[in-house]
């Protein structure tokens, strides 16, 4: 960017910009989103902050090992893993101009986001069959709270991908929608390394409380 | 200290007349020492805080702009001296209050026994500390003498210059217990047990009440404490066993009721356990106590066989749990939970609690023994018998 | 299949006629006030057919100075509620002694000073703040807009339906009746069965979103969009603690957001976070809450610091004494801020070293503000002070709010603390530093920065009357108080038994009554200003002579701001400019490319209130489908992909020849 005027002289200060440049639309939208993400990543740090402090309140009721199903959860858990890793594709694709390839990647990450959620509200439905139920406990309100939370950033998420997908198909590649895919992109590995803080911290160390 | 305490006192007791500070004034040693602090913190701070606030009132005028007189230096922005100066000040007054605060803050912890009667007076083992257990209602306050088997409601008498030992909690909802005049106070919190211990000097009749909001009827939540002498004492007690009023779980949960503005009352016996069931919520039949809970729950809860188990486990009780999307309540009372009588008295007396020492000469400044960083955490909802164990 | 109950039950939820409190005389009486003089304002915009402009200029503008002047008007309008709450209080606490129970029974006086918490905390303050934030920095480092001036209109419309849903509470049912942070057990429904802690939770979950999204708009603005030349080490000090309050809104509300989740799943779900049964734990809510709470007075008071620091060095006619300590100060507050929640609750028993600790980082805040103090003290030594109003509001402050700092401190130390706690000297306290500090700072900002919002100063008659009454206010109202809290007087009772108490509320009655005679005449003199705005006028837009960027422009500024993006040298930028002789470019001016305006955001704070109203009735049909509308609604608007225009050449040089003839028409005068 130019900073000089044709009228001064060298050597006197410049107090404005002449030859400016449009600013490009958009140019603070990664530091926002992240800056947003971060917000979000704390509500989930209060959230594990109340497991931590309510995660063994099991109110003479059940407790981690008599609820969870690790097996169950690990497929759950690789399943997320791979649709970060398709969506990684998906980038890959967008960088090399490949619209198509790029669509399919993504519904490939919106089936396994799919499958995520399907297996999770299974297993959700099956503790409240068994009478393990948000209200039983504060273990299984805090539980609950936290996976559960997790799984409406997942639901929206693939709202949002679902949104993409259409706006990509209607208007191309184009700078607007680039910039969405990355913020959709950051927001998804977001989840993912959510739930790898949920997986260790709530199963794991649940399971071997 | 004794001069600062005057000299502080004096504009504003020459503005007050005769109205009555508590708060500087107050007749137990404990609130005494709390008021020392009080001023000691004024008094440090104000020697800042005078001279900015007249550094203030005389730059604002010599500098006012139709003083042509005075100095103009427009660039002036920065001197490393005075900025060292301007951090250092606060800093210094900082590291004093803060000395103060460290050492003040562990002397007078609510938990920790008493280590004088009043400044000259030492605590003596012959002082036998007069446990109170205080329960905080809606809207009134329960206070039972576990030593004399009475209890009274919206009244509290104690012996002058006997070490007073206050368990406190509350029946429902969040209070704090405050008697100005004998010494701080502390939240008074359902499930949970937090402790007072305090003197009172004088002979005299004290205003406490609640001092923290806690619903309609706060505002009635007041009761008089008696400072009375041995034998007086002795006469409370007498009138509180002639009253012939029993206080037993069922008469409790009559009492525990919301009610606003309630008279004085007297009980002549109380219930050996009453106060350990209010603590752990199990005055109710068929209620599972907090503490039984706490043992299930360390030793990895009940499993499944406990999961349809909730009516004993449910203790809000005025509006019922109306929850929209809530479970209905389970009314299989299994087998697993005893009533609170039975339930083992577990860790119960295990409560810590912080001994001073009796030896008072630190206090008055060389060689003052730093309190131990390690010492376990005392917090009331750690405690084992309250409900949580962080 | 469903008979009349149930039918009605499954439209109106648990809203029945009862709810409406027709009984009530004070409240009938105030909805008629209210009802008529919204049906004058109503009859009045469309008599003189403003819908149309206000809908397409101001409701959908996206320009952050018009969204800066809609968060003051809502700021004003909603302390004239806070204050009447105000009133109430000090009248039934003057008068309820000897055995009369006042005039208020307990459900209305409970209800009150919980409105009057939340109201002037989130919808006077708040408000406040963020509308001189967001007028200002923008055009204090340059820039054309905020980052994101879309999200900027929704943020505010955010805030405003937070605002309309309190204010709903006054006449549909009741407010909640808790104390303003809503402690549990109190608030759960056990305890609270009715409607007012859901008023309260969606109130502030709803203008929550819009307050964080400002958070981040005007950080991401601060990083971003600065002009050239204009580093960290460059900012005006009202940015960098706009920059620090941005940080703690963002770093802190997301927390409130979580807690009073977790309490509306224990009101709706019965989940047990908070309860007494089941293992809930209520004081973990008092934890949490202040984590939130205790940055939250930070994020008011840091701008106030701003504001002082930027009248100070402007009236004083010097550069700022110690910027850089000044900085330095600003942002070890900020991080500082996050460690001493727990001195609101000391009393709790949290053992002595726990208290201790968090007592000693308290007071270790006051070095840094002490230094600031300092700071200001020396920028007027050796000055020329214009005591123009927002000098004086600024004097008035550092006499003021050294008190409530003082005692501030001697609430920290613990064991003092369990004597002051809940009592009348901490209301005293926290007043005289959001009166003595907030306020007072934004009355400054409001009269300093005010003729650059509108082209003319206030009028300084009815403002030293402002000033006055406000200042002697506050001392009458509030120094009875600490007098009050050292009487053992505890915080929230509606009625005495001790008759010795009742002179010291009579005097704060008066100082209440002062401070009303305030905001009149703070009214006054905004009406007086604009009808004598033409001898008020300021064409230089320079009225003060003062040093950073948002004087170089016009007063009001033209939308696109600045003509050509100014270039930064010093951190008192325009008063650089003005000395090595700036000259202001009359020609080479081009198209400038603006964000569009929309009406996005009022559709979707809309939504957002009637799905928090369904949610608070139980109306699940208004919920579910107000919610289906937002999601709609905004999934619509990411498919306008057309969010912005070029102002044209010609338009641009249009402006700023006018701009030059009233220059030189005011340099003729």
């Amino acid at each position: 960017m130019t900073v000089a005027m044709g009228s001064m002289k060298a050597g006197e200060p410049v107090f404005y910009v002449v030859d400016e440049h449009e600013h490009p639309e958009g140019s603070s939208t990664m530091l926002g989103f992240w800056i947003y993400l971060m917000s979000d990543c704390l509500i989930f740090a209060i959230l594990f902050a109340v497991y931590g402090v309510l995660g063994a309140k099991y109110a003479a009721g059940p407790a981690p090992k008599d609820l969870f199903d690790l097996s169950l959860v690990a497929v759950n858990t690789s399943f997320l893993l791979l649709s970060s890793l398709t969506y990684g594709f998906a980038m890959l694709s967008m960088q090399q101009n490949r619209v198509g390839a790029m669509q399919a990647w993504l519904a490939i990450t919106g089936l396994f986001g799919l499958a995520f959620l399907g297996i999770e509200l299974t297993e959700f439905a099956h503790m409240i069959h068994e009478g393990a139920t948000p209200q039983r406990s504060a273990f299984l309100s805090s539980f609950f709270t936290l996976v559960g939370t997790h799984g409406l950033h997942v639901t929206f998420g693939l709202i949002w991908l679902v949104t993409l997908m259409v706006q990509v198909k209607t208007y191309g590649l184009i700078e607007a929608n680039r910039r969405r895919l990355v913020c959709l992109s950051m927001f998804w590995h977001f989840l993912d390394v959510i739930w790898i803080g949920v997986f260790t911290f709530v199963y794991l160390m649940g399971m071997l409380r | 200290m004794r001069y600062w305490k005057s000299l502080a006192l004096l504009p504003l007791g020459l503005a007050l007349g005769g109205c009555n500070l508590v708060v500087l004034a107050p007749s137990g040693d404990v609130a005494a020492q709390q008021r020392d602090l009080v001023i000691i913190a004024t008094v440090l701070m104000l020697l800042i805080v005078v001279p900015v606030m007249a550094a203030t009132a005389i730059v604002a005028w010599r500098y006012r702009q139709s003083n042509e007189a005075a100095t103009y230096t427009p660039d002036w922005d920065h001197s490393t001296q005075l900025e060292l100066l301007i951090w250092a000040a606060p800093l210094l007054i900082i590291i004093c209050l803060g000395a103060v605060t460290w050492m003040g803050t562990h002397l007078l912890d609510p938990y920790r026994t008493l280590g004088r009667i009043a400044a000259d007076r030492p605590v003596t083992p012959q002082d036998k500390p007069l446990e109170v257990n205080v329960v905080a209602l809606d809207w009134k306050w329960l206070f039972i003498y576990p030593e004399y088997g009475v209890a009274s409601v919206n009244e509290l008498a104690a012996p002058v210059n006997r070490p007073l030992d206050f368990r406190i909690t509350s029946s429902s909802v969040m209070n704090s217990f405050y008697i100005p005049a004998l010494a701080g106070q502390i939240y008074a919190m359902p499930g949970m047990q937090s402790r007072l211990h305090a003197v009172i000097n004088k002979p005299g009749v004290y205003r406490g009440f609640s001092a923290n909001y806690s619903g309609a009827g706060f505002s009635g939540m007041r009761f008089a404490f008696h400072g009375l002498s041995d034998a007086e004492f002795a006469g409370w007690v007498d009138k509180a066993k002639a009253s012939g009023q029993q206080l037993t779980k069922p008469d409790y949960l009559v009492l525990e009721r919301p009610s606003a503005n309630e008279p004085v009352r007297y009980y002549a016996s109380v219930d050996s356990d009453l106060f350990r069931a209010i603590l752990n919520m199990c005055v109710e039949t068929g209620k599972m106590c907090m503490s039984e809970m706490m043992a299930i729950d360390a030793r990895g809860g009940m499993g499944m066989a406990g999961v349809r188990n909730t009516l004993p486990l449910a203790y809000d009780k005025f509006a019922g749990r109306g929850a929209v999307f809530g479970a209905e309540p389970s009314f299989v009372a299994g087998g697993v939970c005893l009533p609170g009588d039975q339930v083992t008295r577990m860790a119960e007396d295990s409560s810590p609690t912080v001994l001073a020492p009796l030896d008072w000469t630190p206090l008055q400044g060389r060689g003052l023994e730093r309190p131990s960083l390690m010492r376990p955490s005392k917090a009331s909802f750690t405690g084992p018998t309250s409900k949580s164990n962080s | 299949m469903f008979d009349t109950a149930d039918l009605t039950k499954l439209i109106f939820g648990r809203l029945t006629l009862e709810s409406l409190p027709l009984h009530e005389p004070i409240i009938v009486g105030t909805f008629a006030m209210v009802a008529l003089g919204g049906l004058a304002l109503f009859g009045a915009i469309t008599y003189f057919r403003l819908w149309g402009y206000l809908w397409r200029e101001w409701f959908t503008t996206v320009d952050h100075k018009r969204i800066g002047i809609m968060y003051m008007v809502l700021g004003i309008v909603m302390l004239l509620r806070g204050f009447a709450d105000a009133l109430m209080m000090r009248l039934q606490q003057a008068i309820a002694f000897n055995g009369s129970e006042g005039y208020l029974n307990s459900h209305h006086y409970d209800q009150v000073f919980t409105a009057h918490g939340v109201i002037m905390i989130f919808f006077v303050a708040m408000p406040l703040v963020t509308g001189l934030m967001n007028y200002v920095v923008p055009l204090q480092i340059g820039a054309r807009d905020v980052s994101f001036p879309f999200l900027n209109n929704f943020s505010f419309w955010m805030t405003t339906a937070g605002a309309v849903l309190v204010m709903c509470s006054l006449f549909v049912g009741e407010f909640a009746r808790t104390g303003w942070l809503a402690y549990p057990p109190l608030s759960n429904l056990s305890y609270s069965p009715d409607v007012g802690v859901d008023y309260y939770i969606w109130a502030l979950q709803v203008a929550g979103v819009g307050t964080l999204l400002s958070g981040v708009n005007l950080i991401c603005t601060i990083v971003k969009m600065r002009a050239p030349g204009m580093t960290m080490m460059k900012m005006p000090v009202f940015t960098w603690t706009s920059l620090c309050t941005n940080v703690l809104i963002v770093a802190s509300f997301p927390v409130l957001t979580a807690v009073l989740a977790l309490l509306s799943l224990d009101r709706y779900v019965g989940t047990n976070f908070f309860t007494n049964d089941f293992g809930g734990d209520p004081m973990m809510y008092v934890n949490l809450i202040w984590i939130w709470g205790h940055p939250e007075v930070y994020i008011l008071i840091l701008p106030a610091f701003g504001i002082f620091s930027e009248v100070t060095s402007t009236f004083s006619g010097k550069r700022l004494f110690g910027y850089t300590s000044m900085v330095y100060a600003t942002v070890v507050i900020t991080i500082l801020s996050y460690l001493v929640w727990l001195h609101h609750f000391f009393t709790m028993g949290s053992g002595a070293s726990v208290n201790s600790f968090f007592g000693i980082t308290t007071m270790i805040i006051s070095i840094p503000t002490g230094a600031k103090m300092f700071n200001w003290l020396f920028t007027m030594y050796r000055g020329r002070i214009r005591f123009e109003l927002p000098m004086m509001w600024t004097v008035a402050f550092m006499l003021t709010f050294v008190i409530g700092g003082m005692t501030g401190v001697l609430l920290a130390v613990p064991p003092a603390d369990f004597v002051l706690h809940n009592s009348l000297f901490l209301v005293a306290h926290f007043h005289n530093v959001i009166i003595g500090g907030v306020l007072f700072g934004l009355f400054a900002g409001i009269a300093y920065w005010f003729p650059k919002a509108f082209g003319f100063k206030l009028d300084v008659f009815w403002g030293k009357m402002s000033f006055w009454f406000w200042t002697v206010g506050f001392y009458f109202a509030f120094m009875p108080l600490y007098v009050l809290g050292l009487m053992g007087v505890t915080r929230r009772l509606r009625t005495f038994d001790d008759p010795s108490l009742q002179i010291w509320f009579v005097i704060a009655g008066i100082g209440a009554f002062l401070i009303l005679l305030g905001i009149a005449s703070f009214l006054i003199q905004i009406a007086v200003s604009i009808l004598r705005r033409e001898q008020l006028a300021d064409v230089s837009g320079d009225p003060w002579d003062a040093r950073t960027l948002e004087w170089a422009t016009s007063s009001p500024p033209p939308a696109y701001n600045f003509a050509f993006t100014p270039v930064v040298h010093d951190n008192d930028a325009w008063w650089d400019m003005k000395r090595r002789g700036y000259v202001r470019p009359l020609a080479g001016f081009k198209a400038i490319h603006m964000p569009s305006n929309t009406g996005t955001g009022v559709i979707l704070a809309g939504l957002s209130t009637t799905m928090a109203f369904g949610l608070i009735w139980y109306m699940w049909w208004m919920a579910a489908g107000s919610f289906v509308a937002l999601l709609a609604v905004a999934i619509g608007h990411t498919f306008n992909y057309h969010r912005s225009f070029h102002i044209p050449a010609d338009e641009v040089v249009s402006v700023e020849r006018a701009r030059t003839e009233l220059l030189a028409a005011g340099a003729k005068s």
